[in-house]
């Protein structure tokens, strides 16, 4: 069974992480949401493997927020 | 005023130029007596270049202002023969701690690696990095190291500069070959030749607390995003000499920096992260705001900026006088092989070129990590919390986090001084990087270090015995080489097992070197007098290195550019 791989995996972590807020930057809340779900099914179409998604969609669904 | 350190007082002396009917002419005069200036004189008189340092202030640093040095400035401390009394006095530190609100998210060490002479960081008060360096420039009889003397006008013209100095006996004028300027961040002598460093204010504001105290913590970085003791905002504690820990809390923009500065305003947010039964007392506090900027370029006819007044970044990652002494290291061998006659003047060029390289990279660095400290609106905030709380279980978020990526040495990847690659080689050790230490030992079998064989001076390091007739060759290329001036020591390096025969030869006592260079019998590597490496080889050709020292002192850039 193919794994999600949760070790450090970027070839450039910190240069990801600049790219992303920058392309958030100057945006309304409603524009950045839209990007978020672009960005993730683009990214979820590279990964491609249904059981690697459905590994992180697991982990992401982890969420405990006090509202 | 600190309790554990009282600044020395450096008397004021009268020069004979003084007295001098007409300006005297010095080749190398040096504004400023910070780390970069002094860094600068040292650096020239191991060149055989004397120097003059003027200072206007009477001591080194008033608080303790900048307090991690990294591996690579202490490094080149040590070319200086001044970085033992620091790795003595300072506390070595490699381990580092990053919390987000309660809890610790995860810990990092600097330097996993063995087999380093130097420890990969110490934090050192800057008022005795500084003292350590005014001590060896006071052994070192090039070094003309004049305090009260300020230089009020700067006259710089193609071929020189001539200055006013202020004293209390009056003003007096000199004159000079190069004019190398560290006069800081706000820089005077930039302002007054309408020079600009240009970059990004950032709108945040932190408090520097240095306290003294007796306490059990053991010296380790410990960042806190979100700290329940200081909430929304980062915390930064450093243990430092003497018992003096450092602690620097994230204001804001709003703050107001006169009151955050006052004792009553301080004492509770110590408390509340140290709770109220510990004693301490306050040594130093000063509130900061920063910016990340740069010179377009650092050279202005014959005159150089160095340090903070040609480039300026924040204090995350430890890249202000971290990044100083690098650009101090790349400039003084080039200066000193051009005064000597041994380099076309042009190859300062690439002194604004390695170093421009060198300041984008430290202020990409620093920007990076003050935007993830501070996210600016509310999507970036959401993702800086969630890569926090994924890096408690999951080691990739980790990579992401960014409380300040500590100083390294840059590569000078591109410089036209580097003979590109023909042969396969690991990248670690590439062309345009520093040279990794390693383990060696000498003739007599006594424990040494790899680079304190390196500098100063073109080093070709071969590995492995070559045969007589291959030596023979490479002696008569490096007799050719001598009658240009350009002395090149050879440094043979042979596996463990076998016996240095004489003083050029050492044995890779651990093994570690061979594999760091990625070396076998036969290869070769051209060092710079700034212990970076400039061209590599798996079989040595006598002519090739002949090319290799030519294109590494700026004749070829000379010639491509003539033709």
């Amino acid at each position: 069974m193919s794994t999600l791989i949760t070790d450090n995996n970027f070839s450039d972590a910190d240069a990801f992480y600049a790219a992303l807020a920058d392309v958030h930057r100057d945006r309304s809340d409603t524009e950045s949401a839209a990007i978020n779900a672009r960005l993730i099914l683009l990214l979820a179409n590279q990964v491609g493997d249904q059981q690697i998604l459905e590994q992180a969609l697991a982990i992401a669904g982890q969420v405990h927020i006090e509202e | 005023m600190p309790s554990t350190y009282t600044n020395p007082d450096y008397p004021y002396r009268r020069s004979p130029d003084q007295d001098a009917t007409e300006p005297t002419h010095h080749r190398v005069i040096i504004v400023g007596g910070g780390p970069a200036g002094l860094a600068a004189a040292m650096d020239l008189a191991l060149h055989g270049i004397d120097s003059v340092v003027l200072d206007d202030n009477n001591t080194v640093s008033v608080g303790s202002r900048a307090i991690c040095i990294a591996k690579r400035t202490l490094e080149i401390c040590d070319r200086y023969g001044c970085a033992r009394p620091m790795i003595d006095k300072g506390v070595i530190w490699k381990h580092g701690r990053v919390y987000f609100g309660e809890e610790q998210i995860y810990e990092f060490d600097l330097l996993p690696e063995q087999h380093h002479k130097i420890p990969a960081f110490i934090n050192l008060q800057q008022y005795y990095f500084e003292e350590y360096m005014v001590d060896r420039c006071l052994e070192m009889p090039q070094i003309d190291l004049r305090w009260l003397h300020k230089v009020a006008e700067v006259d710089s013209s193609a071929d020189r500069t001539d200055i006013v100095v202020d004293t209390q006996d009056g003003p007096y004028r000199l004159s000079c070959d190069y004019l190398l300027v560290a006069d800081g961040a706000n820089s005077p002598i930039r302002d007054s030749l309408g020079l600009e460093s240009k970059g990004q204010i950032f709108e945040d504001r932190f408090l520097i607390a240095d306290i003294v105290m007796q306490a059990d913590f053991p010296a380790e970085r410990r960042f806190w995003f979100d700290a329940p003791f200081h909430p929304n905002q980062s915390t930064l504690l450093h243990k430092q000499a003497d018992n003096v820990w450092r602690i620097d809390f994230q204001l804001g923009w709003d703050a107001d920096p006169e009151e955050e500065k006052k004792i009553e305003n301080i004492r509770p947010r110590v408390e509340a992260m140290l709770g109220v039964e510990q004693q301490w007392e306050l040594e130093w506090a000063s509130v900061y705001t920063f910016r990340c900027r740069k010179m377009d370029s650092y050279i202005h006819q014959r005159v150089i900026f160095m340090g903070d007044a040609a480039h300026q970044v924040s204090p995350f990652g430890a890249r202000g006088a971290n990044g100083a002494l690098q650009g101090v290291e790349n400039l003084c061998w080039k200066l000193a092989a051009i005064l000597q006659g041994r380099a076309p003047a042009s190859l300062l060029s690439t002194y604004d070129s390695e170093r421009q390289h060198g300041a984008r990279e430290n202020i990409l660095h620093s920007t990076r990590a003050t935007d993830f400290m501070t996210p600016k609106n509310a999507v970036t905030r959401l993702f800086r919390d969630t890569v926090l709380d994924l890096a408690r279980d999951y080691p990739f978020a980790r990579s992401l986090v960014n409380s300040g990526r500590l100083s390294t040495p840059c590569t000078y990847d591109d410089t036209p001084l580097s003979t590109a690659d023909q042969a396969d080689f690991s990248e670690r050790m590439r062309p345009g990087s520093s040279c990794l230490d390693a383990p060696i030992a000498g003739p007599g079998g006594q424990p040494e270090w790899l680079l304190e064989r390196l500098g100063n001076r073109f080093t070709l390091l071969l590995y492995g015995e070559s045969t007589a007739n291959a030596q023979e060759q490479l002696n008569n290329a490096l007799v050719g080489l001598a009658r240009e001036g350009h002395n090149t020591d050879v440094l043979t390096v042979l596996p463990q097992g076998q016996q240095a025969e004489n003083d050029n030869e050492v044995i890779d006592r651990e093994g570690v070197l061979a594999q760091r260079y990625d070396l076998q019998q036969g290869s070769a590597y051209l060092i710079r007098p700034d212990q970076h490496v400039c061209a590599r080889w798996r079989t040595l050709d006598p002519d090739a290195v002949v090319q290799a020292v030519h294109r590494a002192l700026g004749h070829k850039m000379a010639e491509e550019q003539a033709a």
